[in-house]
């Protein structure tokens, strides 16, 4: 199983759980049908048009009908947000394989996930609504929840403790290392740029060669960005035989450079007029590349006296994590820590105060929390965690900002249950992953004999119908798949690696057939284990199965009727070539057989030995000794066809 | 046969300046290289004129490795790299590449400032031996070249530390480096995985020491300190400033927190500080309770360490002080050692391996005099090494403690050679004095016994203790070696023979078939016969030897390192059939029909179904069938029966074969010329 992340959008058309006792949300009107009925009033709100569900978050799962998980024997997971359904998928399915990532991807990936709990358990909700979800039922919902995908199998959020025993299932691997699986093919992560410790895939076998692009980064073209992980490995995928591109940018027409820029000046401008600037963000990751960019500009901007606060109940640890796994980074980045120094500047922000860190808007934070100020806090999609209190208070105020940086959830869906809004909405979206022109140059790069993605690469954007330059374009045309498509990739196995031993290998006489060709037979035995075969010299006594345990001693032995049957395994060299029936003639008569006759049929010849009622059929590419029980006569006449033929 | 061939350069029966030359599979590869801290003259360095004499470093090495920081495995690098000259890659892990261009910085200001040595290496000669290095991760294979890869395994001696594999095509060596197989207080245990290599290279410098369990050491060590500092002594460890330096930071930081004690630690300056940052950076390379707590608490953040200044030494009452050196040989803990020794009330605690010249050896091998500055120091030790493991040494009129324990990282006798889990062939001991490695050559032969191996059992003619200790050491080597267990001195090239197995593409169709029929005859341990034919490619193969050399006729040049590794090897296993028709020749069929006379006056299917029950008794083994129009198979035979054209009692049987039945089919024939038991 290539990754399993979780699609979280399906939160959207959830109501925000807020952290305090909210009047605004509690006091929405239920949602009754267009006759009036108002069955679903409990479990619809309405607000500004936009219709929620009041309950729980459910998230939307990867499709597990179509498989039995307890056949997964592996899981290759490329970076830690396409992990966060690893719960779901390991625990209580009765899967009992290995999951494969590197050390970052896990220790960043558990991060995500705690997080996501916390969120959720800090704020038990009692209800859980079910009606809406009823087909016939959801049927009569307005957009967006009509058009909701497999609702039935929306789920609520995992428990820490699925957490732990998925993340138990892990095994750690680094860049470029070789695993074996079952000994049949080899799976190798590759440095994919994209986010700490992300990684592409290559699964091979000795003959062929799949890759696995997914969230890779090709991060020269971003210089604000100043290359932080280490470089995509592009060399590693050539001669791919099946390239799987997939995690390709969400927003393909924003240049992140220009993003970056955005941001820094619409937070500059916010706080120099007395607002205050909400950063909705996940706690690890584009986070990094936005206090970096701060460290750059606050002096520069005037902003030295602001607060920074970072909320998140793993926010410590992320900022601790992101300095610990040097090798992991970039060149610039790990010569830092020869010095040593810490890899990212936010270790200075931290030290001069600038920046400051809290697990919740609850305890300390309350204390030293003063305005205007800059917050960065979850879940970027509004629905749960620190954010939501932010919205509540700053949303009234047209001083205040709220910028979007993740590109996970369209702000719009995002913002609908806050609505009427006075806060002021920037959209920066920052996504560094491949766009359309750099696929263009990595696939002319790789050069992989098929491409498969997903479906909505090979078309334009639905919304921007003319711009073909936003699908992927290659030759031959990529092969798509969908939601619970089956598709076979094109290629078939006709070869597998296998070992001779040396003794075997030097008992082998090949002979020139034809100039550069060379033949040998080999007969050997195929010893077979993991998955490894070798060829080892057959033992002396001959072929067969392995020597009977001895007869007991004493007695006579007596023979057995079975003793001399010959084994069917003694092997013969195969023949070519044609008998010249004259010539034939010629050596039978040398060889004192008299009385031959030849008739010719259709397709060859039959050379009649009259006085031993024999008879040889002769054709281009088969012989056929016909003769009475004579053993001594069949074997003359056979060794004779024989010298007329070559034998391998 | 190809050859693995190990030459040691400097550690061959020699503790300090680590250098080892492996050729594998035509290729050369350097293990560390050390530096000698006895000697100042030529002897400090290992002999590059080895391969020199012959041509260029950079021609002759294809890549350097370096196992770990310390400058017994690194020290030589720049004079190496930049005096010697060589340009290849040097590989090492990242902490290992950050901390010993510091350590070679440190050694360099000693070397030349201090002792005044001339025709040294450079600050800027570090630096650009430094750009020549490449950062290994563990478990990364790393391509060197198109048949060389190496990969990194961790060993837990130090912070970084690594033992190497080193593979080209199906054969391998390990370099285990200095390892530590016993999880500590900052490090965790070595790892490595079953890679059955045809050579294992290890360490055998403790070989006659096995440490006391952990625990007791560490409560040795902490009473020690605590009962000088408690009648206002001063203590003096020296260390090298990363590595057993952290580990015993923690052990005090921690003995001092719970017993809120109040004496002074201190540092040495600068290093230090610079070291436990390091330690912080390099998180992942620590053990799992660091690992696991570290955002908590950083280990590395010490309350009571404070650095060290050298105004200090002279300061009245009690305090504890951790300075490098090591070994006593130079520097700040040599000063130390010179202001203390004086005092039956202080104490130095050697806590790891001294080498022979140094101050550290000689107080620790007894010697009662030292000379230093024109001054004696008389000390007067009880106990005589090497029975190391707890050397006291008492306290005579103005004669400074000397305590030595066990604390170096370096594998003892029992954890040796634990690196049995990775399976070698072989093994090669090195690091170690002669005296010590013979025994433990020994000690491992003797484990042997009883076991189907080569090896030679010898009765060592050391104590009982010692006995004891290589009974441990037996029993952690769960796996010994099934080959030879050698060592070699400097210069003296250990050669091993291998014989590799050759890889060979086979045609899927052919391998599942002869699967199949393995599985179907159901012979445990057995498959099936593979009658293949090796034919090279048909296309025109850039070839490295004329196609019809075959395995058969490989090269073998004994002198040179060049062996047939057949790599991607044009060679191509399949089935008869494929063979023929690639060549584009057609199969030539020759097929036998017998008529076999049976005395039989019944049908002729009833002779049919006789011949059947007959053969069925009689062929138990193989496959007779009756099949729905009268004949009869065994295997792929085919017999019929039919009626005689002049005598209704008798009945033909054509029994009809191919060449390739031929035994078989001969056997029936004459079996059925027997006649067939009288029906019962």
């Amino acid at each position: 199983m290539l990754d399993c992340g979780l699609d979280m959008t399906s939160t959207l058309n959830f109501l925000p759980l807020p952290l305090v006792q909210n009047p605004r949300l509690s006091n929405l009107p239920g949602w009754s049908l267009k006759d009036g009925n108002a069955f679903l009033d409990k479990e619809l709100k309405e607000c500004s048009g936009h219709v929620f569900v009041d309950s729980v978050p459910e998230f939307c799962l990867p499709e597990t009908e179509l498989i039995d998980l307890s056949t997964v024997d592996v899981i290759l997971i490329s970076n830690y947000h396409c992990m966060m359904a690893l719960p779901y998928i390991t625990e209580h399915t009765g899967f009992t394989g290995t999951v494969y990532a590197t050390e970052p991807t896990v220790q960043i990936g558990r991060l995500l996930m705690e997080e996501l709990v916390n969120f959720i358990e800090r704020v038990p909700k009692a209800q859980s609504a079910s009606l809406w979800k009823n087909k016939d039922t959801q049927r009569l919902l307005p957009s967006p929840l009509k058009d909701a995908v497999e609702v039935s199998t929306w789920r609520r959020c995992y428990t820490m403790q699925e957490v732990n025993s998925a993340l138990s299932k892990i095994q750690l691997v680094g860049y470029s290392q070789k695993i074996e699986l079952f000994g049949a093919v080899q799976v190798t992560p590759l440095s994919s740029g994209y986010a700490l410790g992300s990684s592409n895939w290559i699964i091979q076998s000795h003959y062929e060669k799949v890759s696995y692009v997914s969230g890779s980064s090709l991060l020269t073209t971003h210089p604000q960005f100043s290359v932080v992980f280490q470089p995509m490995d592009q060399a590693s995928l050539k001669n791919s035989d099946v390239l799987i591109l997939t995690g390709l940018t969400q927003i393909p027409t924003a240049n992140p450079d220009g993003m970056v820029g955005e941001f820094c000046s619409n937070l500059a401008l916010t706080v120099r007029n007395g607002g205050n600037v909400l950063v909705p963000c996940y706690p690890s990751g584009v986070i990094y590349d936005l206090l970096e960019c701060l460290y750059q500009y606050i002096d520069s901007a005037g902003l030295s006296s602001i607060p920074f606060y970072f909320i998140s109940p793993v926010a410590n640890s992320s900022l601790e994590f992101s300095q610990i796994f040097a090798e992991w980074l970039c060149h610039n980045k790990q010569t830092k820590v020869y010095l040593p120094e810490p890899p990212f500047p936010h270790a200075e922000l931290i030290q001069t105060n600038k920046l400051k860190h809290y697990p919740s808007i609850h305890g300390d934070f309350s204390n030293d929390f003063r305005q205007p100020c800059v917050v960065f806090t979850g879940h970027p999609s509004l629905r749960f965690g620190d954010v939501v209190h932010f919205m509540e208070l700053w949303g009234k105020s047209s001083l205040n900002t709220v910028i979007f940086t993740e590109p996970d959830f369209s702000y719009l869906e995002a913002l609908a249950p806050y609505q009427p809004l006075a806060m002021k909405c920037i959209y920066c979206p920052i996504d560094t992953r491949l766009n359309f022109i750099q696929v263009s140059k990595l696939l002319k790069e790789v050069q992989p004999l098929h491409v498969v993605c997903p479906e909505q690469y090979t078309q334009p954007p639905p919304a921007q119908s003319h711009r073909v330059d936003l699908m992927i374009d290659c030759q031959p045309p990529a092969m798509s798949y969908r939601r619970a498509e089956v598709l076979a990739l094109p290629f078939r196995r006709r070869y597998e690696k296998i070992e001779i031993m040396p003794e075997l290998a030097d008992s082998l006489v090949p002979m020139e057939i034809k100039p550069g060709i060379s033949l040998a037979t080999v007969s050997a035995v195929l010893h077979t284990k993991d998955n490894k075969h070798v060829l080892q010299v057959p033992p002396r006594g001959g072929w067969g199965p392995p020597p009977r345990p001895a007869q007991p001693t004493g007695g006579k032995k007596r023979k057995r009727p079975s003793d001399d049957i010959p084994d069917c395994k003694v092997l013969k060299p195969l023949l070519s070539g044609s008998i010249p029936v004259e010539q034939f003639v010629q050596t039978l008569e040398k060889h004192g057989f008299s009385d031959i006759k030849v008739e010719d049929t259709a397709k060859g010849h039959i050379v009649l030995l009259q006085e031993a009622e024999t008879l040889i059929q002769i054709e281009e590419d088969s012989t056929h000794i016909i003769c009475d029980n004579d053993e001594v006569l069949r074997v003359r006449l056979r060794d004779l066809v024989l010298k007329f033929l070559q034998k391998f | 046969m190809p050859e693995i061939r190990v030459t040691p350069l400097g550690a061959g029966q020699d503790v300090g300046r680590s250098c080892i030359l492996v050729s594998i599979g035509g290729k050369n590869v350097m293990l560390d290289c050390g530096m000698h801290m006895g000697f100042s003259d030529d002897r400090r360095f290992p002999d590059f004129s080895y391969i020199t004499r012959n041509g260029r470093l950079t021609d002759f090495l294809d890549c350097v490795i370096i196992s770990h920081f310390h400058l017994d495995h690194c020290g030589a690098l720049p004079y190496f790299s930049e005096m010697v000259g060589y340009d290849g890659p040097i590989y090492m892990t990242q902490p290992t590449q950050a901390i010993c261009p510091i350590l070679l910085e440190d050694y360099r200001k000693i070397a030349v400032d201090k002792k005044g040595e001339a025709n040294f290496f450079t600050s800027q000669m570090i630096k650009d031996c430094m750009k020549k290095v490449v950062a290994v991760h563990l478990h990364q294979t790393v391509q060197v070249d198109d048949e060389l890869e190496i990969k990194a395994y961790y060993a837990g001696h130090v912070l970084g530390a690594a033992m190497f594999q080193i593979k080209v095509g199906s054969e391998s060596v390990v370099y285990t480096g200095d390892y530590n197989m016993t999880p500590d207080r900052h490090l965790g245990a070595a790892w490595i995985d079953k890679c059955r290599p045809n050579l294992l290279i290890t360490e055998s410098t403790y070989a006659t020491t096995i440490r006391d369990s952990k625990r007791c050491r560490e409560r040795d060590f902490l009473k020690k300190v605590h009962e000088t500092v408690e009648r206002g002594g001063k203590v003096l460890i020296p260390v090298f400033a990363l590595g057993r330096a952290q580990e015993l930071c923690i052990l005090l930081e921690t003995f001092w927190e719970r017993m809120d004690l109040k004496a002074p630690i201190y540092f040495s300056t600068g290093l230090t500080e610079k070291a436990n940052h390091y330690y912080k950076l390099f998180i992942p390379w620590t053990n799992q309770k660091i690992r696991k707590t570290f955002v908590q608490r950083n280990m590395f953040e010490f309350k009571h360490i404070k650095a060290f200044d050298r105004a200090f030494a002279d300061s009245p009452g009690p305090m504890v002080v951790f300075a490098t050196p090591g070994m006593l040989h130079a520097g700040q803990s040599l000063q130390i050692f010179r202001k203390w020794a004086g005092s039956e009330r202080n104490m130095v605690i050697m806590p790891g391996y001294c080498v022979q010249g140094t101050v550290g050896h000689k107080i620790l091998s007894g010697q009662r005099k030292l000379e230093m500055e024109g001054r004696q120091v008389v000390i007067t030790p009880t106990l005589p090494p090497p029975a190391l493991s707890h050397a006291c040494c008492d306290t005579a009129a103005g004669v400074m403690q000397v305590e030595y324990m066990s604390f170096s990282a370096h594998a003892d006798a029992r954890a040796s050679c634990s690196c049995g889990q990775a399976e070698p062939e072989n093994v090669l001991l090195v690091h170690g004095e002669a005296k010590k490695m013979s025994f433990l050559k020994q000690k491992i032969e003797q484990n042997s016994v009883g076991k189907p191996r080569r090896g030679r059992a010898c009765e060592g003619g050391f104590s009982r203790a010692c006995a004891d200790r290589a009974r441990h050491l037996a029993e952690a080597l769960s796996t010994p070696p099934r080959g030879q267990l050698l060592y070699a001195a400097n210069g003296e090239t250990v050669t091993l023979s291998t014989s590799p197995s050759i890889p060979v593409g086979i045609s899927l169709g052919l391998l599942k078939r002869e699967m199949a029929q393995g599985m179907w005859a159901g012979h445990a341990g057995w498959g099936g016969a593979a009658a293949g034919q090796v034919a090279p490619q048909t296309a025109p193969a850039p070839a490295p030897a004329p196609a019809s050399q075959g395995y058969s006729r490989m090269p073998r040049s004994p002198g040179s390192c060049r062996h047939p590794i057949m790599k991607d090897s044009n060679f191509r296993l399949v089935s008869s059939e494929q063979a023929l028709k690639e060549l584009g020749l057609a199969e030539h069929q020759l097929r036998f029909t017998c008529r076999v006379h049976l005395h039989d006056t019944r049908k002729e299917q009833e002779t049919a179904l006789r011949v059947y029950s007959h053969l069925k008794s009689v062929l138990k083994d193989h496959c007779v069938q009756h099949l729905p129009d009268g004949s009869v198979t065994v295997e792929s035979i085919l017999i019929q029966a039919a009626a005689h054209s002049e005598d209704p009692s008798t009945k033909v049987l054509l029994v009809s074969w191919t060449y390739q039945d031929e035994e078989l089919g001969s056997y029936l024939t004459s079996l059925l010329k027997k006649g067939l038991p009288q029906a019962s």
